[in-house]
């Protein structure tokens, strides 16, 4: 008996130290130990399962937003934000056109940047998601039960609306700050007069914590730097904005060399409390500057465009104790904020070490007035008082800094390709992988809250040459997929990106997946062009205009044979989906309509116009295979002469 | 004994405890090279709280179908009646089906006559939404419904009433994805 326990437990111990062995390497080494997960394992979503986050990418120069599933890399949807999408109709069809107006007029197109996500107490909440247009300044917010763009707001006074579009803790702002300075107001002025005369804004938006609906509601006027990136202070740092600038040289031409010359940028800290007590004091100015404010309605399926006048502007070297600079070496791009709000990251990107600042000696350092100098009547901050630390050497090309929220940041370097793992407070490097290649922004999700989740971390790289299969001069961008919950960071997957992806958001599906929107209630629709039951199709003319009421149903349209149109007619086809079904979309195209199909979800309306020019019977069809007898979906329209008097009539199967 | 059981227990907790950092959906895919299992139902097993309701959702709610749901979920297909669609099914009443020869019922039920049942079934579904209004139509017209079983059925207006293969058409109830036509007799396949 003796002997037996003896063996057993001899047994019992060599196992134990086998599985503490499996278990050490479980996320820290290639090697797979018996209980340890390969890295196709561990992005495998089985299918019918879900994964576990949803990231939103930044589509870059298509100006749209995709979705993607985490740890899995596959692509959902692609959100139309700031182009036009003919798949969806969007900037298309006549209700969504007004998304795409602006001061400049309707623009087709735009450059999407950086995803943020709307937080509560410093959480991502789930309620919105802001992203920036780079090129004519506009702020997009997307709704996450919807999955749609529902407003676009644009921003007077910048130009190349970089820095943005980041949120405060509580979702109080959405913060806009121009990379290129302007005349501010515009002028008919010689460029070689930028210095003193050029200027950058610093826009904060108001977010309504009900509808999300934003407004302007100041701008801050600033020298004439570019300003980069932005976050938010948070928790002590609450209240402040920290934005990177370079082309502190105030350079007008041939920048890559003569905005490199200063050995130091600087960090521009803004205290937007105090921003708001000077707007209730009134020392602002209000400039009337024009910018376009588009809301897609949710009932009436519509949106619209409002043309509005006037920001309230203050000026940053007029009012002290609003802004202090931070000196930063090098031209800081990433200007990164860790989840405790003390430490402020800026990343030099031509610098050999990431310069970090501290929170709480910024704010001795303002108390005891330890100065160095001034630019514009804005105070530069001494750098050995507010410097935190610096991580030295860490690689070339520093951008973009994340947190896992356990007390270490990761950061890319574009030169040198890889991702750097460092610790908070000791400035020292834990680890250093390979990224293929030149990667820009990184994303944790959370990354841009008090409460990041630190599992996964996604690099976005901006080439690949070799990574995937060639497909012309052309070759796709690429997110890669790190395991970090290990010491070391562990590449788990490869996958290709709509346009390319600057930054992105992540949040835990469970936040939102249960929120999603499945169908819209026909009796909620409040389309002017609406038709709930076939009873009330009809079509009307009013002089050359002619209006189809229609309707859609699996797996007819009604009314399906039309008469009494003619050549030179504008035939407006108002179309309701009266499906009251998930997933069952329907979706109409015409032969020879100068425009994209519509594609419509059940309980909505949507609207094409379609111009005749040629005599003869026209079909249309359903585009969207909708159900079995989806080819049966179709119907004809008879083009008639313009002199003629064929009679207006409309019928489904004879009636 | 009671060693090996403490054993036993350590290990299973450093296992379970070795896991625990992988949580998620991902856990159970070596279960097996085959995930059919996820979906067992298909469509069928998919409803949400506010999309109207399908074919299969209503006849599931009404008392005088319990018949025909257990034929259907026996037969398995119901998938096809949660289906895009559109589609039409005369839907026999408990009534319809007591009345066929004693036992008939019984012996389709058995798994051995699964196929044979899944025939009969589909001889009651057709493409396309036909209500009452529609088959009147067909009448009108000398038009035939298409069954998925592949018989053709006459259609016959009497008076108010309308008859589809012999059974008559009871009530039109629209669905989601097409049309419930309550009828009072099971409407077998023609012989081949």
């Amino acid at each position: 008996m003796k002997l037996l326990s003896k063996t057993v437990l001899l047994s019992a111990a060599i196992g134990f130290l086998f599985i503490l062995a499996s278990c050490g390497q479980n996320g820290n080494s290639s090697k797979s130990g018996a209980l340890s997960k390969s890295a196709a394992e561990r992005v495998f979503v089985p299918p019918g399962e879900y994964d576990e986050f949803y990231a939103f990418i930044s589509g870059g120069f298509s100006g749209q937003l995709t979705i993607y599933g985490l740890p899995s890399g596959r692509l959902f949807k692609i959100i139309p934000v700031f182009s036009l999408d003919a798949e969806k109709a969007y900037g298309f069809n006549e209700e969504t056109k007004p998304m795409l107006e602006t001061s400049y007029g309707f623009i087709p197109w735009d450059d999407a940047h950086h995803p943020d996500l709307s937080q509560t107490n410093g959480e991502i909440d789930g309620r919105w998601l802001f992203i920036n247009a780079n090129n004519t300044p506009r702020i997009a917010r997307i709704s996450l039960r919807t999955f749609e763009t529902e407003e676009i707001i644009e921003i007077p006074n910048s130009a190349g609306n970089h820095s943005s579009s980041f949120v405060t803790e509580n979702t109080e702002y959405v913060i806009a700050g121009t990379r290129f300075s302007i005349p501010i107001p515009q002028k008919d002025i010689s460029i070689e007069e930028y210095k003193g005369n050029f200027k950058g804004t610093l826009s904060f938006l108001k977010v309504d914590p009900e509808t999300g609906e934003m407004d302007i509601a100041f701008q801050i006027l600033m020298p004439g730097f570019d300003y980069d990136l932005t976050h938010p202070g948070r928790g002590k740092s609450h209240g402040w904005m920290f934005f990177s600038t370079y082309n502190t040289e105030e350079a007008n031409t041939l920048l890559e060399v003569n905005a490199s010359q200063n050995d130091k940028d600087f960090i521009a800290a803004i205290n937007w409390k105090k921003a708001e007590e000077f707007i209730k004091e009134g020392k602002y100015k209000t400039m009337p500057s024009k910018y376009a404010h588009n809301v897609y309605d949710e009932t009436s399926h519509t949106a619209t465009s409002t043309m509005k006048k006037g920001v309230k502007v203050l000026d940053a070297s007029q009012l002290p104790g609003l802004v202090y600079f931070l000196p930063t070496p090098k031209s800081p791009h990433g200007c990164d904020v860790d989840p405790t709000g003390e430490y402020i990251v800026g990343s030099g990107k031509l610098a050999a070490a990431l310069t970090v600042h501290s929170f709480t000696k910024m704010l001795k350092a303002i108390e005891d007035k330890k100065f160095d100098g001034e630019a514009y009547g804005i105070p530069i901050l001494n750098f050995d008082a507010v410097n935190a630390g610096t991580v030295v050497q860490p690689g070339l090309g520093p951008l973009h800094t994340e947190f896992d929220g356990k007390g270490f940041a990761y950061t890319t370097f574009f030169i040198s390709s890889e991702v750097v793992k460092w610790q908070l407070g000791t400035w020292k490097v834990i680890d250093r992988k390979p990224t293929y290649y030149s990667v820009g922004h990184l994303m944790i999700p959370g990354g841009n809250s008090r409460k990041p989740f630190g599992k996964y971390m996604v690099a976005m790289n901006k080439i690949t040459k070799d990574r995937y299969l060639p497909t012309g001069p052309e070759v796709c961008q690429s997110a890669q997929l790190y395991d970090i919950t290990g010491d070391k960071m562990e590449l788990l997957l490869d996958f290709p990106t709509i346009g390319e992806p600057h930054y992105a958001a992540a949040i835990p599906a469970s936040l939102i997946k249960d929120k999603s929107q499945k169908i819209y209630k026909l009796e909620d629709n409040k389309h002017p062009y609406a038709t709930k039951s076939e009873k009330e199709t009809k079509v009307v003319r009013n002089g050359k205009d002619v209006h189809i009421y229609m309707t859609m149903i699996r797996s007819h349209f009604a009314p399906d044979n039309i008469e009494g149109v003619k050549v030179g007619d504008r035939v407006y086809f108002h179309v309701t989906n009266l499906e009251q079904d998930y997933d069952v979309p329907h979706g109409i195209a015409m032969i020879g309509a100068r425009t994209s199909e519509l594609l419509i979800m059940p309980g909505q309306t949507e609207t094409f116009v379609w111009e005749p020019r040629q005599v003869g019977v026209w079909p249309f069809y359903c585009t969207d295979f909708c159900s079995a007898l989806h080819q049966e979906m179709q119907g004809y329209i008879r083009v008639s002469p313009r002199g003629s008097n064929t009679p207006l009539k409309w019928s489904l199967d004879g009636e | 004994m009671r060693i090996k059981i403490f054993v036993f227990f350590v290990i299973t907790l450093l296992i379970s405890a070795c896991n625990s950092g992988d949580e998620g959906k991902v856990s159970n895919q070596s279960a097996s090279n085959s995930f059919e299992q996820n979906t067992p139902k298909g469509q069928a097993s998919y409803s949400d709280d506010v999309s109207a309701k399908n074919i299969l959702q209503v006849a599931e709610g009404s008392k005088d179908h319990t018949t025909l749901v257990a034929a259907v979920q026996a037969a398995g297909i119901e998938h096809v009646l949660v289906n895009a669609g559109p589609l039409t099914v005369f839907a026999p009443t408990n009534a319809a089906f007591d009345a066929l020869p004693e036992g008939t019922v019984e012996t389709l039920l058995k798994p051995e006559n699964k196929s044979k049942l899944a025939f009969i079934l589909t001889n009651h579904a057709a493409p396309g939404s036909f209500n009452l209004k529609a088959l009147k139509k067909e009448a009108k017209k000398g038009r035939k419904i298409y069954t998925a079983a592949g018989d053709y059925l006459e259609v016959k207006v009497d008076g108010d009433d309308v008859y589809v293969g012999g059974a008559k058409v009871l009530a039109s109830i629209q669905t989601s994805n097409g049309v419930i036509d309550v009828v009072d007799k099971v409407i077998l396949p023609k012989e081949k």
